[in-house]
């Protein structure tokens, strides 16, 4: 690692540039941010249709390509309905709630390295807080306030239901979603998005490998959060209608639906960056870079090629993770709401304790034993990294196994299980609570 | 509530949750890659290519005509007659010589059941089911063809039997 001071000088922008900058970031993020979440409706269309041996939509455009801007254009012209007994000013506001949270936590997940400028260097990120992962959490959760809101406020039963159902189910993974996160945040050592892409570059190891069992609660954690299809109660077809939103038409509709795709989008983006490297490029160590950090510059020369490159990693990281939200959601049939308050609350809350209590182990034992983090011993191992990993692989083995077979989650074998107890129960009162008869009269069994 | 469970006698392979998924997610995604870029050999695209119809599909009737544009009917009245689902409406007429031909001459399509009777009966192979399907109308009586539109009807007309071979054998 370059140390401060080796390199020629680059200071981030400041001042007007700062601003421009920042307009110009914001536009460009939010621009493509919509037209992303507009293609991934259409990119889920076709997946799934791919899937299923069929073409997907196909008439509108070249391959299909303009059909979100055929859907959105359908949206805005339809009636819109509004339910004569629904409480108007939330059912108003519930769509407005669901699709901003998804759309303002953009905002702190960096994506490509710093840009270098005539003008200074431009952080690739919108707003860098150094609260990043909190402010995350918090907006991510408030998501949940727009479904909870439609589903009450569209008098409908169905609605309702799955307006209840989405917040059991957000409650019970975000638990497992923040206690997943604790493992980054302390082998990070910090809160801030750039600093941990930063931190995982001078491991020389992703989080993804070395705390894989944070990264696999927090990626069913984000299936969880985002209603996708193995955790898609609150919507359950087959069951509720369309869940909270049954009640929604027109261009409401289309923002719960915008919203969703939005999470999906926000979520990859996350786990892209917190256990994937954000940003960073495997092997190649040119993409190592920081920022300026009291007035010095931290890490390699940011380049023009280096940004784009960087930014087409980013994308292709997110990408595989959409890509994975999607093989999911066609593959794997819905949970029943008992398995998913089981695995919730019985498997991933303590696993991912335990989990949390055995890494901060490791992480102390690490410290205390003095290997550096950023060393490579021998030139190429990561120690470091390379220990967490093994203590991760094991938990994480243990965990699968553990869930495997049905060992903790039951079937339907268990519900035939379940009924004889119950059946042997009742007959059991039954017999206690039964009248003398008389000595002649039959005895029914 | 003790969490007790039935596992079914089968085999590991069998049995576990993460080879099931990971194997349907393999499967998905196997299909997936196959007809990914629109790829699928087992549509169709409706409008733009159509299934070639057999010889004997029995869709929209025909009426053969001579050459001076007359309809070849001769207003026996055999296909009202067998009809089953009595959708033939047939008014004879006869010229001064003679000559029978229908003065109302009307297939409900909308009623047809597509049977081809018409067709079978018929003495002078006038009436004809033909291979066709795209009948669509926005009202019902746009259905009932009369004769000029029976006889405008440009489609193959239905073979019931190969020529060559009439009893099928």
């Amino acid at each position: 690692m370059l140390q401060p001071g080796t390199i020629p000088m680059y200071q981030e922008v400041t001042g007007n540039a700062f601003y421009i900058a920042s307009a110009i970031k914001v536009l460009v993020a939010f621009v493509v941010v919509l037209v992303v979440v507009a293609m991934l409706t259409l990119l889920e269309r076709k997946v799934s249709a791919w899937m299923q041996d069929r073409l997907g939509p196909n008439r509108v455009g070249p391959g299909g390509l303009l059909q979100p801007a055929a859907d959105g254009l359908k949206n805005i012209l339809k009636e819109e309905t509004n339910p004569a007994e629904a409480n108007r000013v939330f059912f108003t506001l519930a769509p407005m709630l669901s699709i901003t949270p998804a759309m303002i936590t953009f905002a702190v997940i960096p994506f490509a390295a710093p840009l270098p400028t005539p003008w200074g260097v431009v952080p690739m990120i919108l707003a860098d807080l150094p609260v990043g992962i909190l402010f995350l959490l918090a907006f991510s959760s408030l998501g949940v306030y727009g479904i909870v809101i439609a589903g009450w406020a569209s008098f409908n039963k169905y609605a309702l239901l799955g307006g209840l159902r989405a917040g059991a189910q957000m409650i019970s993974y975000e638990i497992a979603l923040g206690l997943s996160l604790m493992s980054v945040l302390f082998v990070a050592g910090n809160v801030s998005l750039t600093q941990i892409v930063w931190k995982q570059q001078q491991m020389h190891m992703w989080y993804g490998l070395a705390l894989s069992i944070s990264f696999f609660f927090f990626w069913i954690s984000c299936f969880a959060e985002t209603n996708r299809l193995p955790f898609d109660l609150p919507e359950a077809e087959s069951e509720l209608v369309t869940g909270y939103h049954t009640e929604y038409s027109s261009m409401k509709f289309s923002m719960f639906f915008i919203a969703e795709y939005a999470h999906v989008l926000t979520v990859s983006m996350l786990m892209a960056t917190l256990f994937l490297g954000g940003w960073d490029i495997p092997i190649l160590q040119r993409d190592n870079m920081f920022g300026e950090v009291n007035g010095a510059w931290l890490g390699h020369a940011p380049a023009v090629w280096v940004t784009i490159v960087t930014f087409l990693a980013f994308a292709l990281k997110t990408f595989f993770f959409i890509m994975v939200f999607m093989l999911v959601r066609w593959t794997v049939p819905r949970f029943r709401y008992d398995q998913v308050m089981d695995l919730g609350w019985k498997i991933m809350l303590p696993a991912a304790l335990a989990a949390v209590v055995v890494t901060a182990a490791t992480v102390l034992a690490l410290d205390s034993a003095g290997i550096p983090m950023e060393r490579l011993y021998w030139g190429f191992v990561p120690v470091y990294g390379l220990v967490l990993a093994v203590v991760n692989a094991v938990m994480l083995g243990a965990v699968l196994w553990v869930m495997d077979r049905g060992r903790t989650l039951e079937g339907t074998g268990s519900m035939e299980e379940k009924r004889r107890i119950a059946r042997e129960a009742a007959r059991a009162r039954a017999q206690t609570r039964r009248v003398p008869v008389a000595a002649n009269a039959r005895q029914v069994v | 509530m003790a969490i007790k469970v039935k596992v079914m006698k089968r085999s590991k392979g069998r049995s576990s949750y993460v080879r099931a998924t990971l194997k349907g997610m393999a499967l998905t995604f196997r299909h997936m890659a196959a007809s990914a870029g629109d790829r699928s050999d087992v549509t169709i695209q409706y409008p733009d290519q159509k299934k070639e119809l057999s010889p004997r599909w029995r869709g929209t009737h025909v009426m053969e005509q001579h050459e001076d544009g007359r309809p070849k009917c001769v207003a026996c009245g055999l296909c009202p007659t067998i009809c089953p689902a009595n959708c033939i409406k047939l008014v004879p007429g006869e010229d001064d010589q003679g000559n029978r031909y229908p003065i109302v001459y009307e297939i409900d399509e909308f009623r047809c059941i597509f049977c081809g009777m018409c067709q079978e009966v018929c003495p002078v192979e006038a009436i004809h089911v033909g291979n066709h399907y795209e009948n669509a109308e926005y009202s019902r009586t746009n259905f009932v063809y009369d004769l000029d539109r029976l006889m405008a009807q440009t489609h193959p007309v239905t073979l019931l039997w190969d020529p060559s071979d009439p009893a099928g054998e």
